[in-house]
């Protein structure tokens, strides 16, 4: 039955698309081959989720090499959530991109585009699926590699030298990944994580393993683009072509969040983490000096594109504030908040792109008076906004609810007051581009901008509702994300 | 102490390469040497795992008469998977230095940033 | 469902979606001015038909409450209808009617632009007002808390000066940041500690909390609804005041400020009930705090030379009547904060619209140059000396029967200073409201005035028949009072 083979086929769709994609002539077809992969790479999706809330957890071994010698894919209820978010994003973002991609990258590279763009989705959901360390690795690579390459296609030179930046620290991250991935091995003799698990907990005390947790923990914490290992991200996001910009903001910084799940969770497990090693006392004071401080940067960009990109910064910290608070509300918190931003800060980088597409620049006062020429765009960043600061019936009020229930019922108030006052930032950085929206004249040379193409603005509005319907009826992502903590703290 | 360093001398290059490598990603300005560090980075690593996969006089795993210890092939064969990304890391940071001198006419860091404060 | 069930149902969604699609109309034929006005009034009436027929529902309909969705778990988005939400609805929308009518004339007068999104932005207000009106419960009350202060950003910033933006700046800045900041911790701290979010009469926070934590949660919700501009979150409403007039007349005299006292009404009688906050003593610092309101605010109001600045700070003071009413937690109290709502509503829109013809007539805006106007413009000056009387509370006017109870209020809560307070602040009403009067009916006009005639008939007619309205709701007095004796507080 092919439904068995779902788990692999999720990763290795997209995989054999790509190549065949950057054999495509230039016209239509590349991006009509990728959107429709990148469909069915989602319709997958959503057959596993139902799967594994039916059955359970799915283990797939490859090749039918038993474990812990054969590679596992293994999908549980948090792995199935995150490849949902991921395929909705990148088949959304990919039906909008006709329009982008033919406005910003040079004609002659569009069937290397999507290319890219499959095999860096290849690269995350691989992350996502796998249930094995070594493998986290080469996926990861896979996909820091194609974006490295979409980034540099941005139309400012400044994109090289963002995606120069982020390659190194990438690498950098990568490999201090791979250095845990190889003291644990020396340790345990096992690369499979749910064997790792076993094993860990039998050896309990060793420095290695102790290091192998610090490596791991540095190394995700850089492509997570936490306070202080977050130079690279406002650059990237900010000078990427805007398809880029959207798809990587929304999943890129996720599934690295879910790379800390995993490894803080399944490999080394809740008490190891949290009693063993006091994984709270770090993650917690960088969790908000990420909050304040990025919230703070993120009011004087000049560029609503690096403004987002600070936000996202602070945004991560609230999810990782989620992981440090170490209860199982902290994590619900945290996985809500995963899902939620995806989308917010997908609709938004969208509302840039279809700004981008007659104003030509995402400088704040470039954007002046835009709000009379795209009304429909601007309606659309209000809303977008207004999640970001969780206002209710959005659906960042339901993550920022149940972080703040979360910090309160450990009861610690001045921790509550914090988050509330970055919320108040987050209403200064968003209302300085609604007043520029809808209370500025725009500039002469602005004022024939017509509103963005309808493919862009449907999806635009498509990812809007979506954090709309979430916000009213947030049932899906509770229950989804209380079952995915219950899996991963058992 | 000596002894401990002559026994496990192969963790003391690794370290030695890593902390050489770090140093000149972190040091150099040049955006090729900096790539050149990172290489050497990587390759302490893979001399890690390596050398764990080694035991003295270990053979190649071959269950036969005559073979007894035998040393662990896997980290010899994620150490390929790895060299391989490497690879295509370095060809990408290549492409991306080749195309930051086009435009930029320079592969200098603090040079490359002293034009992009003047744009702004 | 029963019959009465499905009538309150009806009438509650016809209350909120009437504003709603009056709202979307109006942002369809945005182009056809002569049709939105049409849209605008026509909202009005249906909206002021459905809150009369819901006053016809009687007192059985009461209590019962109407779910629409739950966006949380067990806490649903819920409407029921109880005397002083339907007292509360009749008083703004009736009101709304009026101002409507004035609105066109003054907009028109005074060549306003973007009157579209005018027209829309008060819709959408006014269906914030009735979501306020209705909520059965506290998120409920603060999804529509926050869509208010949102929906008149718009209006405040509406000449798009940079005046006008600095004034809407202010005025978001202090009502989100006091929402967010204190309503929205004391909104889950109350679910934290009592696992129930319910307006419910006599309270329900009954032996859930210490004393001294009460005295806080009081303290945080008196200030966390910033719109009802306690001291020392008072500086939204004067900056408010760039408003159109039309908008202060409306939103800062009667639905935005008295949504903000009314909020403070339902919470102390259905979540604190006053006889736990008589025997707990939780509300001495807000009494303390709004006495102190009331008579700072008059005397700031003394100093002001600006018509519409002064009528700002004369307003800060007599909401701080109303939360000193409901602080007071007497039935005689909360009865004369019931009534004080409607009859400092009835006069303020009166004073606010005098200014407002004021200054579509003369353009001016300054106390020092009114003298001798009365002559000129009779009508509006005769209005103005009407409503000023029935703030400072004689009769026959509507304002004695409100400070007669607030007055009697604090005797039977055995506060003989707070008694004293309130006649010093009457004295103090006096002598800022009434030198406007005399002045402008006994000095002799400026010889360059003389031109000056009574403004457009649209702006003329609304305020007469407010000043009428506050001599016909002393007559009605009685029937009012019966109607909210209903709350039982007893």
């Amino acid at each position: 039955m092919i439904g068995s083979h779902y788990p692999i086929l999720q990763v290795v769709i997209p995989l054999m698309a790509a190549p065949l994609c950057s054999l495509l002539p230039r016209t239509k077809l590349p991006w009509l081959f990728a959107t429709t992969v990148s469909w069915i790479a989602f319709v997958i999706s959503i057959m596993l989720m139902l799967k594994v809330n039916t059955n359970g957890a799915l283990i797939y071994e490859l090749g039918s090499w038993p474990a812990p010698w054969g590679i596992q894919y293994h999908i549980d209820a948090i792995s199935a959530f995150v490849l949902v978010v991921v395929t909705t994003v990148a088949s959304i973002t990919l039906l909008a991109s006709r329009q982008l991609v033919e406005n910003e990258i040079t004609a002659t590279k569009h069937s290397l585009f999507y290319t890219a763009f499959l095999l860096c989705l290849t690269g995350l959901l691989g992350i996502i699926a796998t249930g094995d360390a070594f493998n986290v690795f080469v996926f990861l690579e896979i996909s820091s590699l194609s974006s490295y390459a979409m980034i540099a296609m941005g139309d400012n030179r400044k994109a090289l030298t963002a995606s120069y930046e982020y390659l190194i620290m990438g690498t950098i991250g990568a490999t201090f990944i791979l250095i845990g991935i190889g003291l644990l091995y020396m340790q345990t003799g096992t690369l499979n994580m749910l064997d790792l698990q076993v094993r860990i907990h039998e050896i309990d005390g060793f420095r290695s393993v102790h290091a192998a947790f610090a490596f791991f923990t540095v190394g995700i914490c850089l492509k997570l683009a936490l306070f202080p290992l977050h130079q690279w991200l406002p650059n990237a996001y900010a000078y990427a072509p805007s398809v880029v910009s959207i798809f990587l903001a929304a999943t890129a910084t996720k599934v690295a969040l879910y790379l800390l799940y995993r490894v803080f969770y399944t490999i080394f497990g809740f008490d190891f983490s949290f009693d063993v090693l006091n994984l709270g006392y770090i993650l917690l004071p960088l969790s908000v000096i990420a909050i304040v401080i990025s919230s703070f940067t993120a009011i004087f960009q000049p560029g609503v594109k690096r403004l987002l990109a600070y936000s996202s910064l602070a945004q991560i910290g609230y999810m990782t504030l989620g992981i440090a608070l170490g209860t199982q509300a902290g994590l619900i918190a945290s996985i809500i908040h995963l899902f939620n931003h995806a989308f917010i800060k997908g609709a938004l980088f969208m509302c840039m792109a279809c700004l981008l597409t007659y104003t030509h620049s995402t400088r704040l006062v470039d954007l002046a008076g835009a709000g009379k020429t795209m009304p429909w765009t601007c309606a659309a960043f209000v809303v977008g906004g207004l999640a970001l600061i969780g206002m209710p019936l959005t659906s960042g009020f339901i993550s920022k609810w149940y972080l703040i229930l979360a910090i309160l019922e450990k009861d610690w108030w001045w921790l509550a007051a914090i988050v509330l006052f970055t919320s108040l930032l987050s209403v200064i950085y968003v209302w300085r581009v609604v007043e520029q929206l809808y209370f500025r004249r725009p500039r002469p040379e602005c004022s024939y901008a017509k509103e963005a193409p309808p493919l862009l603005l449907a999806c635009t509005w498509l990812m809007i509702l979506i954090t709309v319907y979430f916000g009213i009826d947030s049932s899906y992502p509770i229950q989804m994300a209380t079952s995915a903590a219950e899996v991963l703290l058992r | 102490m000596i002894e401990l360093i002559a026994n496990q001398y192969s963790y003391w290059i690794s370290i030695l390469l890593m902390m050489a490598g770090l140093y000149i990603v972190i040091d150099h300005t040049n955006l090729l040497k900096k790539l050149i560090g990172l290489n050497i980075f990587q390759t302490s690593v893979f001399i890690l795992f390596i050398s764990m996969g080694k035991i003295d006089g270990g053979t190649a795993p071959i269950i036969e008469e005559g073979y007894k210890v035998f040393s662990n092939p896997l980290p010899h064969v994620l150490i390929l998977t790895a060299i391989v990304v490497s690879v295509a890391t370095t060809a990408v940071g290549l492409a991306l230095v080749v195309n930051i001198n086009k435009r930029f006419q320079s592969i200098d860091e603090q040079e490359i940033e002293e034009i992009e404060l003047e744009e702004e | 469902m029963t019959e009465l069930g499905q009538s309150i149902q009806m009438n509650i969604l016809a209350s909120l979606l009437a504003p709603l699609a009056g709202a979307l109309l109006i942002f369809t034929f945005s182009r056809f001015r002569g049709l939105i006005e049409v849209i605008f009034v026509a909202t009005a009436l249906c909206l002021l038909g459905v809150t009369i027929s819901m006053v016809n529902l009687g007192s059985e309909a009461f209590q019962q409450s109407i779910t629409l969705f739950s966006i949380l778990d067990s806490i649903p988005i819920a409407f029921h209808i109880e005397p002083l939400g339907i007292f509360y609805a009749c008083v703004a929308s009736g009101l709304w009617l009026i101002t409507t009518i004035y609105a066109i004339g003054y907009m028109n007068a005074n060549h306003e632009k973007h009157l579209a999104r005018f027209y829309m932005c008060f819709c959408i207000a006014m269906m914030a007002v009735m979501g306020i009106a209705y909520s059965a419960n506290l998120l409920t009350l603060f999804i529509f808390y926050e869509a208010l202060t949102l929906s008149t950003y718009p209006l405040v910033a509406h000449k798009s000066t940079d005046d006008a933006k600095l004034g809407a700046r202010i005025y978001l800045g202090i009502l989100l940041s006091t929402s967010i900041g204190f309503l929205l911790i004391a909104i889950i701290w109350t679910w934290q500690a009592t696992g129930t979010m319910n307006f419910t009469a006599g309270g329900i926070l009954e032996n859930k909390l210490p004393d001294t934590l009460l005295m806080l949660l009081f303290a945080l919700y008196a200030f966390g609804i910033g719109k009802a501009a306690l001291m020392p979150f008072h500086r939204w409403l004067p900056a408010a005041m760039v408003a159109p007039t039309p908008v202060s007349a409306l939103l800062h005299a009667v639905a935005v400020v008295k949504a903000g006292v009314f909020c403070v009404l339902k919470i102390t009688v259905y979540i604190f009930g006053i006889d736990l906050l008589n025997t707990t003593g939780a509300n001495s610092p807000i009494i303390w705090i709004a006495t102190a309101t009331m008579l700072l605010a008059s005397l700031v109001a003394l100093q002001q030379n600006n018509l519409k600045a002064r009528l700002a700070y004369s307003t800060i003071s007599q909401l701080a009547y109303i939360v000193l009413g409901a602080a007071l937690a007497t039935s005689a109290s909360i009865m004369g904060s019931s009534l004080h709502l409607a009859t400092h509503a009835v006069g303020k829109i009166t004073l606010f619209f005098c200014a407002g013809a004021i200054y579509t007539a003369t353009k001016k805006t300054l106390v020092s140059d009114l003298n001798g106007l009365g002559r000129l413009m009779p009508f509006t000056f005769a209005a103005y000396t009407i409503a000023a009387i029935s703030i400072i509370g004689l009769p026959p006017l509507a304002g004695s029967w409100s400070k007669w109870f607030l007055i009697d209020g604090a005797i039977t809560a055995d506060r003989l200073i707070i008694a004293i307070a309130f006649l010093i602040s009457t004295i103090l009403n006096i002598i800022y409201l009434m030198p406007i009067a005399i002045n402008g009916f006994l000095l002799k006009p400026a010889g360059s005035n003389c031109a000056i005639k009574e403004a457009p008939l649209a702006v003329v007619v609304p305020l007469c028949v407010t000043a009428g309205l506050c001599f016909v709701l002393f007559l009605l007095m009685p029937y009012v009072y019966d109607f909210l004796l209903l709350l039982n507080l007893q």
